[in-house]
């Protein structure tokens, strides 16, 4: 798991490794023109020994010092952010679009098992926290890590008994830093979890107000509320103080380190005073600059490391998806080419989970323009057929033959080429409405495109939208029920397609729009052989083979007549629907 | 606390090692220690109030969200939209508390220290304070015009970022289609675009905060340079000692610091105030009236038990009116069919009665009292019960569903309520009435969750019954079968539906054409002379006609 995930991070890395080993380079540099500062500047202060007694001409070399690691070390870090930006949003595009294409290669068994926002936030969010918390941390970490090897570099170097002094005060620094941070992590724990249940009741109760109003029970539930956000309240106060903690804690280890500084290096500058090691009081001031300086790597890179933390969970979901074991690939296989639309299915046996078996022995053969009804109660099971049909799923056992061929052995895009579907649930594109007519032809004109919205009753209304042809739709804008349902028929129309898969449901539609509806279908249907999920008795009865579903399984199959001379569970559905 | 620091340590070099006098310098290093702890304390003690004031305010400003947005009428909740209250109710509220944390933490403490840094150096030596001086505004305008340079790019990063998981989510949503029609490779390529506009719109912005880091840190040093060259001119002098230059120094890098924490808090309550703003918008709309004009809860005998006279209803900002001229009366224990298309306005009709919108004209009686001045807690958990389109359960058991109308009801009349509603193969299924639901009762089907919102409607014995369109989900058998025994029920029926089967054995149909009462009888009535009721008689029952 852990290694698939940093092999996944070291193959989007891997490119750009170049312009890493840059940034690295530049890190180091902004680092050390960070640390030669406070020590020119210690120097510069020696060279303003009192009255009388500057020395000028060395004076003007270390301020000039300073000056060019200011310019230098501004130049480095402007670089630096630049590589850094590069890269991250460079492997965040990168990461993006893999696993974005993945989800069009995914078994859509994958798809049916999580919620979309789910996997989208995988995408967006978790790709996100990956790129910026592990690469841009990364670079935190490395200045971080030589910052403090550089600080104490220097100060060993120019004496090391003080140096020891801050050596030794450090494991303090880690320690209160360790200390806050499991306090922190337990408390935030807390926080997120009376959040979590907090926001649940929330979301639960404000999407369904209707409901709670419906059933007068605001006082009810303002009570629960209220009792949930006191939880959150208290959890939070602990969160919020604790992880505020860090800073005057690490402060005050800071004025510790100050103080052994200023004690040891005023002591140092006494005892030293005229020897040929003298340390200055320049020398001081670098150090207590440094002292300054160097707890705050520290920090910096305790708050990275719980970071790396997230952003390595992060990063595990998404090398997960991207991991995840795709469709069979289908490349090498011949194309079905134009069918005739003659469709069998022998013995087929299917089911979601192994433990609950649902279609079994299931045969049929429908011809060249056949019409097949599928009937039964909702959620019976319906979209499992269409999800073999059309090979979104498939079969255990038995197999679907499209003209004689095996559809596994034919590539998936030219089986659904064949097919043209409409389903209840009526899914249109974010962008304009020619976009989503053309989408199963994109190279059609203009004349065919207005020819199978005329087709499919839909040319008046489109016309009537603002832009016409140019409306941008959207997940909830101004279209019907009634109206995305012609959309959806007149896209399956400019196909063409000789084999369709209908889903007659108008439940959400009034019974003009309904009418036309129907009609859309019955010219949509013409001649090709189809697949119907249906509802209205004219379709059941006029349908060359019936299919009853029941539970997930097709229990009865026949014509009408047969089916109400069978006396079963279709003629029980019938008896109820229009004789009750 | 920490302004005094440098000055302690210039005298330690001043007059502690100026004097080798050992005992100063001790004394003083303690006296920094002595800092160090006051500091803590302080900062920890500020820390808390912060923290307990900025957790306070969030959770009164979710609490009165809540309350305020359960107020809402339902006119008001069509036009905010669930998902826009719940933001407002999540990170909004929690950005308002990072935001006043952060403020409090900060400004408090930011503008004294940088102020109080270059007033400091004043104190030692004006001519220093002037270099601080030149250098603050600088500092402060690199700052404030990344910021400004900033913050529109960072909103555009955002829009785009939305759009790419609109896209995301879009896809999978879609996944069926846009396989059937093969789109897979043409939607990555143009995920793949929008992933280059947003990374376009990154590199941008992320070179132009590049600046600020850089610029800030060029000029803290240059001003370094300044600050020591003066410092060293004021020494020659004899006005300065060594010690008050190595202070100085000190002073400066606190401004640094600063500097950037502001930088910080800046972006933080831009945020922050946008979210206020929101949850303000939403504080500030005043919900529904509690219960309209003069109270009068009773309901007189002899009058119909429900009527419409001539009521009208346009929803806010909606053209035309969903309803108009509607008159009709139900009497005590009948069952009313309400039939017609979708957007004929059945819906509108029924949620006038339990007042879930107010008739623009017209009245709605029930027992002879306009439902205006009947409290919305009696009509809605007393005489009214409701079945909505969406079914939905809650979080908790099937019992506890089961009671959200009646708290008193025993396990006996919720089963009873259950059987009337079909609903007891489903307690059976799951394991009696102590089942676990969870949210939004997810772990039902709609069949079930359709028969178990009906149970929880008769579970607090309504007067009057309202299905609105309950019976979608359900299986023509158990529609029947359920339509048989609510007939048992002692209680006024509105029964909406699209199926004609449905409603055509009802007391009375409505059919609805466009806002208008079309025809109302009964089936036999409307056959004969109702064109629009034969006809979606017809078209749903072609071959019997």
């Amino acid at each position: 798991m852990k290694r698939k995930t940093f092999a996944g991070i070291l193959r989007y890395i891997r490119p750009h490794l170049p312009l890493v080993v840059l940034t690295l380079l530049t890190a180091a540099a902004v680092v050390a023109a960070n640390l030669l500062t406070p020590f020119f500047a210690g120097r510069a202060i020696d060279c303003v020994a009192g009255k009388g007694a500057v020395d000028w001409r060395r004076l003007s070399v270390y301020l000039a010092s300073i000056g060019a690691c200011a310019l230098s070390g501004m130049l480095f870090q402007w670089l630096m952010s630049l590589m850094n930006n590069r890269i991250a949003y460079r492997v965040l595009a990168d990461v993006r679009r893999d696993a974005f294409a993945k989800l069009g290669r995914l078994p859509l068994k994958y798809i049916d098992a999580r919620a979309y926002g789910d996997v989208a936030n995988v995408i967006v969010t978790d790709a996100e926290q990956f790129s910026e918390g592990l690469l841009l941390g990364f670079t935190q970490l490395f200045t971080g890590i030589l910052t403090i090897g550089g600080v104490l570099g220097i100060m060993l170097a120019i004496r090391w008994e003080i140096a020891l002094v801050v050596f030794l005060i450090t494991p303090l620094s880690l320690f209160v830093a360790r200390f806050i941070a499991r306090r922190t992590f337990k408390t935030f724990k807390a926080q997120a979890e009376a959040r979590a249940d907090e926001a649940a009741f929330a979301d639960e109760m404000i999407a369904n107000l209707k409901a709670v109003k419906a059933f007068a029970r605001e006082e009810e539930n303002a009570a629960i509320f209220e009792e949930k956000a006191e939880k959150v309240r208290r959890a939070s106060l602990k969160a919020v103080f604790f992880s505020s903690t860090t800073n005057p804690s690490t402060r005050f280890v800071n004025a510790l380190v100050y103080a052994a500084v200023a004690l040891a290096g005023a002591f140092f500058v006494l005892s030293t005073a005229g020897t040929a090691a003298a340390f200055s009081v320049g020398n001081l001031s670098t150090f207590l600059s440094y002292a300054n300086q160097y707890t705050k790597p520290f920090n910096e890179i305790s708050e990275v490391l719980a970071e790396f933390q997230n952003a390595l969970a992060c990063a595990a979901r998404l090398f997960e998806l991207i991991g995840e074991e795709e469709e069979s690939p289908d490349g090498a296989l011949p194309p079905l080419g134009r069918a005739e639309g003659d469709v069998c299915a022998e013995n087929v046996a299917f089911s979601y989970t192994p433990e609950r078996e649902l279609i079994k022995d299931f045969s049929l053969h429908a011809r060249p323009g056949m019409r097949v009804a599928i009937v039964g109660p909702t959620g019976c099971g319906k979209t499992t057929l269409i999800n073999l049909l059309m090979r979104f799923y498939d079969v255990d056992g038995g197999a679907i033959y499209v003209d004689g061929k095996d559809i596994r052995t034919i590539t998936r895009s030219s089986l659904r080429e064949n097919y043209g579907m409409v389903l209840q649930d009526t899914w249109l594109k974010t962008a304009t409405v020619r976009e989503n007519l053309c989408m199963g032809r994109p190279g059609c004109t203009e004349e065919e495109m207005i020819a199978a919205a005329k087709a499919a009753k839909a040319h008046n209304f489109i016309l009537r939208l603002p832009e016409g042809y140019d409306t941008v739709i959207s997940e909830d804008g101004v279209l019907s029920a009634g109206q995305k349902q012609l959309l959806c028929i007149a896209r399956v129309m400019l196909c063409r397609p000789p084999m369709l898969i209908l889903d007659e449901a108008t439940s959400n539609i009034d019974t003009r729009t309904e009418r036309i509806v129907q009609q859309a279908f019955a010219a949509l249907m013409e001649g090709r052989t189809c697949f119907v999920v249906a509802h209205r008795l004219s379709t059941i009865q006029t349908a060359d083979l019936i299919l009853v579903m029941k539970a997930g399984r097709v229990v009865e199959q026949g014509t009408h007549a047969e089916l109400l001379e069978k006396g079963g569970f279709y003629s029980e559905l019938y008896y109820a629907q229009f004789a009750g | 606390m920490e302004l005094l620091v440098p000055l302690v340590v210039a005298s330690v070099v001043d007059v502690g090692i100026a004097q080798a006098d050992k005992g100063y310098i001790v004394h003083a290093c303690l006296l920094l220690v002595g800092f160090g702890v006051l500091g803590l304390a302080f900062a920890l003690t500020a820390q808390y109030f912060a923290a307990k004031a900025a957790v306070g305010t969030s959770a009164e400003l979710r609490k009165r969200l809540f309350v305020r947005m359960q107020s809402f009428s339902f006119a008001q909740i069509d036009d905010m939209g669930a998902p826009s209250m719940l933001t407002r109710m999540t990170s909004d509220a929690q950005q308002v508390q990072t935001g006043i944390n952060l403020t409090l933490r900060l400004f408090l403490r930011s503008p004294i220290v940088v102020l109080g840094a270059a007033a400091m150096a004043f104190v030692v030596d004006v001519y220093a304070g002037i270099v601080f001086l030149a250098v603050i505004p600088l500092l402060a305008a690199v700052v404030f015009s990344v910021m400004a340079a900033c913050t529109p790019r960072h909103r555009a990063v955002q829009e785009k970022l939305d759009g790419v998981y609109l896209s995301a989510r879009e896809n999978l949503a879609g996944a069926r289609v846009i396989r059937a029609f093969r789109m897979e490779k043409k939607e990555a390529a143009a995920f793949s675009k929008q992933c280059d506009g947003l990374e376009k719109a990154q590199v941008g912005v992320g070179r132009i905060a590049a600046v600020m880091g850089s610029l800030t840190f060029a000029l803290v040093n240059l001003a370094a340079v300044a600050l020591i060259w003066v410092g060293g001119v004021r020494v020659d002098a004899g006005v300065l000692e060594q010690g008050d230059v190595l202070a100085l120094y000190s002073y400066l890098a606190l401004v640094l610091v600063e500097l950037i924490k502001f930088a910080n808090w800046i972006v933080t309550t831009t945020k922050a105030v946008a979210c206020m703003r929101r949850i303000g918008a939403v504080l500030d709309t005043e919900g529904e009236p509690k219960q309209a004009a003069a109270s009068c809860d009773k309901i007189e005998e002899n009058a119909p038990h429900v009527s419409f006279e001539n009521v009208s209803f346009t929803y806010a900002g909606g053209g035309a009116p969903a309803l108009s001229g509607i008159s009709f009366t139900a009497a005590r224990g009948e069952t009313v069919g309400v039939l017609g298309g979708t957007g004929s306005g059945k819906s509108t009709l029924v949620s006038l009665i339990p007042r879930f919108y107010e008739a623009t004209e017209g009245c709605v009686k029930i027992g002879g009292t306009p439902v205006g001045s009947i409290s919305a807690k009696t009509l809605r958990r007393g005489i009214v019960g409701y079945v909505p389109q969406k079914t939905v359960l809650f979080r908790g058991t099937i019992a506890s569903n089961l009671r959200w109308g009646n708290g008193e009801a025993t396990d006996a009349e919720l089963m009873e309520a259950a059987k009337a509603a079909q609903a007891l193969d489903v307690l059976e299924a799951k394991g009696g009435l102590d089942a676990p639901v969870e949210q939004e009762g997810r772990n039902f089907s709609g069949g079930q969750r359709q028969r178990l919102t009906i149970a929880r409607a008769l579970a607090k014995k309504p007067e009057i019954l309202i299905l609105d369109d309950a019976f979608s989900a359900l299986d023509y058998a158990t529609d029947a079968r359920l339509r048989a025994a609510l007939k048992e029920l002692d209680c006024t029926v509105f029964l909406v539906s699209q199926r004609v089967a449905s409603v055509m054995h009802a007391d009375k149909i409505l059919v609805l054409d466009e806002g208008h009462i079309a025809d109302m009888g009964t089936h036999d009535e409307l056959m004969a002379r109702c064109g629009l009721y034969r006809e979606i008689y017809i078209s749903q029952t072609e071959a019997e006609a």
